[in-house]
């Protein structure tokens, strides 16, 4: 589904933060990236996203088949890219309700669909909001605005549910959460979990990897996946730390 | 002569009938223009905008006829009164029997009381051309402890190349009555033409008036209103105001409080594109104690179009326990577009609380990523903020029917679904 060779990004400061990174994500997969801070794993989701501020200099990126790295960041979604954000944008004025609705309405024409009638679209509303426990009087609010930070979680899981991406990148979704919202904000994962979709785990912490078991685990230093395991080595990172893979690099 | 030819305001207006029946304000009007001369920007007032496009022109009067159907708006149950070119048209109006209101010209209001009401208040170039050349306008009397029912819709069209409408119009409102007012602007087949609106207003004690103002005239014409509103103890005054129309726009507000326990406000939306210039200027004078009054303005600007606002609050030495709230948000939609927001709060007494705030910006750009993210389009996701931004001014336009057709206008002009 997604197939990322030998990516390399930098700000356009200049600094390059990705160093040539190579993954693979099949349908039906969920794979961590972990590593330490600065290793690159938001810029990672940034780029995957289309967000202006990177120049991408070298490697490519194909989702589905399609060239990922020259579609707008709004034909990425429409293509089924999700990325549920570290720091959810509070949008005064826009309703989730509204904004949900428009942008459905463009996946759908995109591929072709008709819209959705109103009441189709609040069934959807409903279903998806119980999946994540969002008070129903949420969805109808401004997007984010007054949230708290696991209202906001939820929120993008939310909004993952009523957009039903191929392709969901949660980056850091388990930052700032307490537990009882980290097992809620990880049930409504599992649930839209499914053969024909995938997840991209981006964390620091492996906590979030108790709730929602990845295939694979990724450790992303210095702009490179430097090493790649199932998904017991999320808990030898918990207990050894990353120096302990650098320690490793340099024995090799 | 001679004179006359040298004097620009004079050969400006060169051409223009008064109306036969002479009264004080027309003629005190007409002295007065004798020794007016056209602002630069190097009067205070007009520092931001050059009047030259227009008084570089001229301009003929033109009484026609027009096809009002365009102009209804549909739903709104409300008396319609017709001006075309700024004459007022009663064969197109079509209006309710209400006791409450007596609609009558605008000569019938009474020139000693007028007078005394306006007093002391400065008048400025453009006014005195309406009042000595208006020939058309309406007296609106709201009597006591009466409320008018329906809206008072006031339909103004101007139609022909090259035409000054010069509407002038006056609404009282007495003791503890109560009156809703929708004024719109609007343009048919008018190229380079230009409204000079005068539209003023006394609301007595504990009465109320709304008014709102939707200006959507050819963005090749010209639109200056000066408007002054009087209020007595007790009173509420709102005027909202939309504008989207004209090359140039001024629109000149100032509300006299001149009693207690009086609350105004004014809330403002103005949309550019092109070139056009949309300029609002407002002025709250607080002449008593225990007033409040709140006042939110709007700016949407996109190309090269410019947006001005002035917001002067004035609270007098004995004025005691005012509250005064102000703010004037702005985005700037491209790189040539540009805003002067100019708050002026003059403040002579102890115990007033004022704030005010006025911010310039482009729309935020991680809002917009987060949308795109979403598979919103940039133009949709650029649609939603914006109509987010003004949004809770257009909520301040209770009258349903009327907030229909300004979303509509919207869709339309913009592409903006709210």
């Amino acid at each position: 589904m997604l197939t990322i060779k030998n990516l390399h990004a930098s700000v356009e400061e200049g600094a390059e933060i990705l160093k040539g990174l190579n993954m693979e994500v099949n349908a039906g997969e969920v794979h961590a990236i972990m590593g330490p801070n600065g290793a690159g794993k938001s810029t990672l989701a940034a780029v995957l996203a289309g967000k202006e501020g990177y120049d991408i200099t070298q490697g490519e990126v194909s989702f589905d088949g399609k060239d990922l790295l020259e579609l707008e960041t709004e034909d990425r979604a429409k293509e089924g890219m999700f990325l549920a954000f570290q720091y959810p944008v509070e949008i005064p004025g826009v309703s989730n309700i509204n904004f949900l609705k428009t942008a459905l309405n463009e996946i759908r024409e995109y591929r072709g669909e008709e819209a959705l009638n109103a009441k189709d679209f609040m069934a959807r509303v409903r279903k998806s909001s119980e999946i994540v426990n969002l008070d129903p009087k949420l969805a109808s609010r401004s997007v984010n605005a007054g949230f708290s930070g696991g209202e906001k979680k939820r929120n993008e899981i939310f909004q993952m549910a009523m957009l039903e991406p191929k392709l969901s990148i949660l980056d850091e979704t388990d930052s700032g959460l307490d537990i009882d919202a980290l097992k809620v904000v990880s049930d409504g994962v599992n649930k839209l979990r499914s053969k024909d979709n995938a997840v991209i785990i981006i964390t620091h912490y492996q906590r979030l990897l108790d709730y929602i078991t990845p295939d694979y685990v990724h450790v992303l230093a210095d702009g490179k996946i430097v090493k790649t395991g199932p998904k017991e080595l999320a808990l030898e990172l918990e207990e050894k730390g990353y120096d302990w893979l650098n320690e490793e690099k340099e024995t090799v | 002569m001679e004179v006359a030819a040298e004097n620009k305001v004079l050969s400006f207006v060169n051409g223009w009938e008064r109306p036969t029946e002479e009264n004080a304000v027309r003629k005190e009007a007409l002295q007065a223009l004798n020794a007016m001369e056209f602002p630069t920007t190097r009067v205070e007032d007009w520092k931001y905008t050059r009047v030259g496009k227009i008084t570089k022109r001229s301009f003929k009067q033109l009484n026609t006829t027009i096809d009002t159907s365009p102009y209804i708006i549909e739903d709104l149950d409300a008396h319609q009164l017709v001006f075309v070119n700024g004459y007022y048209r009663e064969d197109l109006s079509a209006i309710k029997k209400d006791d409450a209101l007596t609609i009558q010209p605008v000569d019938r209001v009474d020139d000693a009381y007028y007078g005394q009401l306006v007093e002391d208040i400065d008048e400025n170039v453009f006014s005195l051309m309406n009042k000595a050349y208006s020939n058309g306008g309406v007296y609106l009397h709201v009597a006591k402890q009466m409320k008018v029912e329906h809206p008072i819709h006031m339909i103004h069209v101007l139609t022909g190349d090259e035409v000054v409408a010069n509407p002038r119009h006056f609404i009282r409102v007495e003791q503890g009555g109560k009156a809703e007012v929708v004024t719109t602007f609007q343009s048919e087949k008018a190229e380079e033409s230009f409204s000079n609106v005068v539209m003023e207003g006394h609301v007595e004690a504990n009465a109320h008036l709304r008014i709102h103002k939707v200006q959507t005239e050819a963005k090749n014409c010209f639109h200056i209103a000066n408007e002054l509103f009087v209020q007595d103890e007790g009173s509420q005054f709102l005027i909202n105001t939309i504008t989207t129309g004209s090359r140039l726009t001024r629109n000149g507000l100032n509300v006299i409080v001149e009693g207690e326990n009086c609350h105004t406000e004014m809330n403002g939306a103005y949309l550019g594109t092109d070139r056009q210039h949309l300029d609002n200027h407002t002025l709250i004078d607080q002449l008593y104690s225990n007033c409040t009054s709140s006042e939110t303005y709007k700016g949407v600007m996109d190309d090269k179009s410019v947006g001005v606002f002035n917001g002067k609050v004035i609270v007098r030495q004995d004025s005691q326990n005012i509250e005064a709230y102000q703010s004037n948000g702005n985005i700037l939609l491209s790189k040539e577009a540009t805003v002067n927001s100019k708050p002026e709060l003059e403040i002579y007494a102890d115990d007033v609380r004022c704030s005010h705030g006025s911010t310039t910006g482009q729309l935020d750009e991680e809002a917009l990523f987060y949308l795109r993210t979403r598979g919103i389009s940039e133009k949709n996701a650029k649609n939603l903020l914006v109509a987010a931004f003004i949004g809770d001014v257009l909520e301040k336009i209770d009258i349903e029917p009327l907030r229909k057709s300004v979303d509509q206008h919207f869709l339309e002009e913009f592409g903006w679904e709210f």
